[in-house]
């Protein structure tokens, strides 16, 4: 087996995992504002305390691993996506440092909201650009960026940027959804159902404009045999996505289903994007072989993640485990 | 020369952001291990006023750690986005390092750090004490990997050089993991942290015993630091010189420039006390000096012969001013902290801890000491690693992402405004928190105003929880989120 294919699935894994978890976390931080102060603001807050530590270290997890794994893929996108990048840092500095700061300062707190919700924001823009400037192909010479420092604000990183944001929120506010109840859990239903309808229409335009970027997306999405496994992506999305609004809409009370179909919604995404950029890391200028450390580094980590995966999806499951069912039930009184 | 610019930058943005990261972990690994030692003592004795310092560091643990990661995860990216060279030739090496470093620390920190500020009532008294384990043992781990990776910088060894110039692992990742300068530098940065902490807490302890002599929980904060201080000192005293004595072997330009020795001593070199360092003309001003004394120290042998940067080539010279001062601002507080710890034995033969106001307000001067103490130890070591970032094989003018000035001068500015806003509010509250001092029956984190509210949960969790809500001593509250008072 080749340890470099085994890495890209691990790292396409982390970064999932990032995407919905701290996925929730940011589109929570993106609806925040939406929610009224008090009890309503306080319990969607504390949906995620005790868990955003947790699915933030995903990221650090996706970095060190591309750090790791392919450290030209790092020492190439990082530079060229630089303010991107500074802005997502310091957006999740804002955001982290909010869920602790607004209880700490009651005088101040309308200013930690703005904080928590605009590092959210900021956050989630700035990594969804990333990905549109990854995909819009990025220009290496001899081992480093060549590009210039704007290369990746064009429509189609805004594009891109929007759709995660709107992707987000439609995590934030299912999970909501699951974690609250009474007006607040109302509330967090009709921003669902308004998050939905964006990320769809998102997905759909950026789905759109993607074969037309370079000739090379085109050929693997349309060409035989690659459009019979392709095609199916879209034709399932409808699906989940015709079963999302009925949950969210429908009669029934379904509070833990339309969370789940957006994570089925997002792991469509991302089986797109793997059809998109397989074999590359860098479309169009850097596959995963051209970008991988040698064996020795792969292998010595693959028994890191052997051992220790296992356990920390174990206590990480524990510890939602101990914080399940509904935030904040007496507060309402 | 521009591009000279963006490499000052660049250097100047990391400094920046890694001493600003670097507060937190040394605050939050000492912490850490007070707060399980804090609660294993309320378990064993179930004296309430244990319970009480554990609920009222925890919330002081929960503002500093937050900032802690989030200045963190800069770190991890910024090797990218501003050393992308180097990152790309050292990647092999290191990055496997600190990969380990987030699967066996940073999970093991994040996943239970939920379960420790608010899981209390949720999981009983056996399991939280066990998710504090677990915090505490993440933050050592995390230092571990880190400090292992730093010290490849500092000493690589186990390593390849590819044709295309990067760094490859060797037969053995032994080699690379336990560099030479590792466990000097794994030993004397932990130690360094546990001497921060205690200070900290000492100095909390001090404070409100000036103003109350009497109050219990301040006495037993400040006789828990002051018996730390007194211990700790001496052996993080000789750690550093043990630590000195490998530099000089792996690093000697470093220690020259510590020492300030310019020129070399065939008979003898002296110890510099104080003088000003000056590069250009080779030769330290007003030196206040013990002859001899320099190789006494380093060689153990007050004649022994010892080379100065005279030997080294120029262009390989680091910066000598900056390290020399910063080892001697270091070293310096080591020994205040020396004496501290030395008074409060006094203090507690003569059975005058809690009533010798002037130890009181020493202790409270000396509360910030560690901070200054560990940035300047890392200024020593990564100031007088220059020029290089791999020692000896890659210079930093060659490690730099290829960014224009421009670029890195904008976010620089945004780092410094706005790390300097948000950690200082921060620090802010957390002043506030220790001003506010112990109270008994303190709340906990989890709640954290007047009227606390409870997750009922669709199915509560009794079966995980042994020890039923009601059977909990000293009013554990059964509560978990947070509302705000205006709610
Ligand atoms: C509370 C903090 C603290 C205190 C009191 C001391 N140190 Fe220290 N020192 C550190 C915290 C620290 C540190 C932050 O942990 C460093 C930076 C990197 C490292 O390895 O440890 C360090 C580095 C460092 C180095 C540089 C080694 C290298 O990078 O090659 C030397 C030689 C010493 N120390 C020696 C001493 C001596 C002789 C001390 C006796 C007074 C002393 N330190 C007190
Ligand atoms: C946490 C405490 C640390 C502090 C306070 C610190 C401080 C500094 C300072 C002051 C510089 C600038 C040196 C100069 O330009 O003259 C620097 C550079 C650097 N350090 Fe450290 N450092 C720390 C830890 C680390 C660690 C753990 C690593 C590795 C993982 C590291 C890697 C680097 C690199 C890559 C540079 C940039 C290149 C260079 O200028 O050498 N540092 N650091
Ligand atoms: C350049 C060097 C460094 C990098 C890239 C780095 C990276 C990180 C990252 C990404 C986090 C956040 C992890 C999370 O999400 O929980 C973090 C936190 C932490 N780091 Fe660093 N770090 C550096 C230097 C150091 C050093 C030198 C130490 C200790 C000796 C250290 C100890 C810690 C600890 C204990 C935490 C947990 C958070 C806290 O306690 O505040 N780090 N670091």
């Amino acid at each position: 087996m080749d340890l470099t294919v085994v890495w890209a699935f691990l790292i396409a894994f982390a970064v999932f995992m990032y995407v919905v978890m701290d996925g929730f976390d940011l589109g929570i931080g993106v609806l925040f504002p939406s929610f009224r102060v008090g009890v309503e603001r306080d319990s969607a807050m504390n949906a995620i305390a005790p868990v955003w530590d947790g699915n933030e270290t995903w990221l650090v997890l996706g970095g060190g691993g591309l750090f790791a794994a392919f450290p030209l893929a790092y020492a190439v996108v990082l530079p060229a996506t630089y303010p991107l990048i500074i802005a997502m840092l310091l957006g999740l500095v804002f955001r982290g440092v909010a869920f602790e700061f607004r209880w700490r300062d009651p005088g101040h707190r309308a200013f930690w909201d703005i904080a928590f919700a605009g590092g959210s924001i900021v956050a989630a823009l700035a990594q969804g650009m990333t990905l549109g400037a990854l995909l819009q192909g990025i220009e290496v010479v001899d081992r480093s960026y060549a590009g210039s420092w704007f290369d990746w604000l064009t429509p189609y990183t805004l594009l891109t940027g929007l759709g995660t944001l709107a992707g987000y929120a439609l995590l934030g506010s299912t999970w909501l959804v699951w974690k609250l109840e009474g007006p607040a859990q109302d509330h967090a239903r009709r921003m669902a159902v308004r998050a939905a309808v964006a990320t769809l229409v998102l997905l759909a335009a950026v789905s759109l404009y993607t074969p037309f970027l370079e000739g090379q997306y085109f050929a693997r999405w349309f060409a035989m045999p690659n459009v019979l496994f392709a095609a199916n992506v879209p034709v399932v999305t409808v699906i989940v996505a015709f079963y999302l609004f009925r949950t969210l809409t429908g009669k029934g009370k379904h509070e833990a289903a339309p969370f789940w179909l957006s994570l089925a919604l997002f792991l469509l995404g991302m089986a797109g994007l793997g059809i998109s950029m397989w074999p590359y890391v860098v479309p169009s200028s850097l596959t995963i072989w051209d970008a991988a450390a040698p064996e020795r580094s792969q292998a010595f980590m693959l028994v890191g993640v052997a051992i220790t995966m296992p356990l920390i999806l174990a206590y990480t499951a524990w510890a939602y485990w101990v914080f399940r069912g509904k935030v904040g039930h007496e507060g309402y009184h | 020369m521009p591009e000279l610019d963006a490499l000052l930058l660049a250097r100047i943005q990391f400094a920046f952001t890694i001493s600003f990261h670097f507060i937190f972990p040394a605050f939050s690994i000492g912490l850490a291990s007070y707060l399980m030692v804090l609660e294993g003592l309320w378990l064993k004795t179930s004296r309430q006023r244990y319970l009480d310092l554990f609920r009222f560091w925890l919330k002081i643990f929960a503002v500093a750690f937050a900032m802690g990661v989030v200045s963190g995860i800069v770190m991890s990216y910024q090797f990218g986005t501003n050393w992308a060279v180097f990152s790309d030739r050292a990647g092999p090496v290191i990055g496997p390092l600190m990969a380990y470093e987030v699967l066996t620390a940073f999970f093991l920190e994040a996943g239970f750090l939920g379960v420790m500020l608010f899981g209390m009532a949720k999981v009983g008294k056996g399991l939280h004490f066990a998710a504090t384990c677990m915090v505490a043992l993440g933050t050592f781990i995390s230092a571990f990997w880190i400090l292992s990776v730093n010290s490849w910088m500092q000493t690589p060894t186990g390593f390849e050089i590819a044709a295309n110039g990067q760094f490859l692992p060797g037969p053995s990742w032994w080699d690379i993991v336990f560099n030479p300068s590792f466990p000097y530098r794994l030993v004397h940065t932990v130690t360094a942290a546990y001497l921060t902490t205690a200070f900290v807490v000492g100095g909390v302890g001090a404070w409100h015993l000036l103003r109350d002599s009497a109050n219990r929980h301040a006495r037993t904060m400040f006789s828990m630091a002051m018996g730390m201080a007194a211990v700790v000192t001496p052996i993080q005293i000789v750690v550093g010189d043990m630590h000195g004595l490998n530099t000089l072997e792996h690093q000697p330009a470093k220690v020259m420039a510590m020492e300030g020795h310019f020129k070399s001593h065939p008979e003898g070199a002296p110890l510099i006390l104080f003088g000003i360092p000056d590069s250009d003309a080779e030769a330290v001003h007003y030196a206040l000096e013990i002859p001899k004394a320099s190789s006494l120290i380093l060689k153990h042998d007050p004649d022994a012969p010892l080379a100065g940067l005279d030997t080294i080539a120029r262009e390989d010279r680091p910066p000598v001013g900056i390290v020399f001062w910063s080892f001697r601002v270091m070293v310096g507080i080591g020994l205040a902290m020396l004496g501290i710890g030395m008074w409060s034995l006094l203090a507690r033969i003569r059975g005058k801890l809690y009533d010798w106001p002037l130890l009181h307000r020493a202790a409270l001067v000396m509360a910030p000491s560690g901070f200054v103490a560990v940035i300047a130890g890392w200024i020593t070591t990564e100031v007088g690693r220059q020029p290089w970032t791999i020692y000896g094989l890659m210079r930093t003018a060659e490690s730099a992402s290829p960014l224009d000035a421009p670029a890195v001068a904008a976010s620089l500015t945004a780092f410094v405004v706005i790390y300097t806003a948000v950690f200082g509010a921060g620090v802010w509250y957390i002043l506030k928190l220790m001003a506010a001092g112990v109270h008994t029956g303190e709340q906990g984190p989890e709640d954290l105003e007047k009227a606390p509210i409870r997750t009922a949960g669709i199915t509560p969790g009794p079966t995980q929880n042994p020890v039923g809500r009601e059977e909990l001593p000293d009013g554990v509250p059964g509560t978990s989120p947070r509302q705000s008072e205006d709610g």
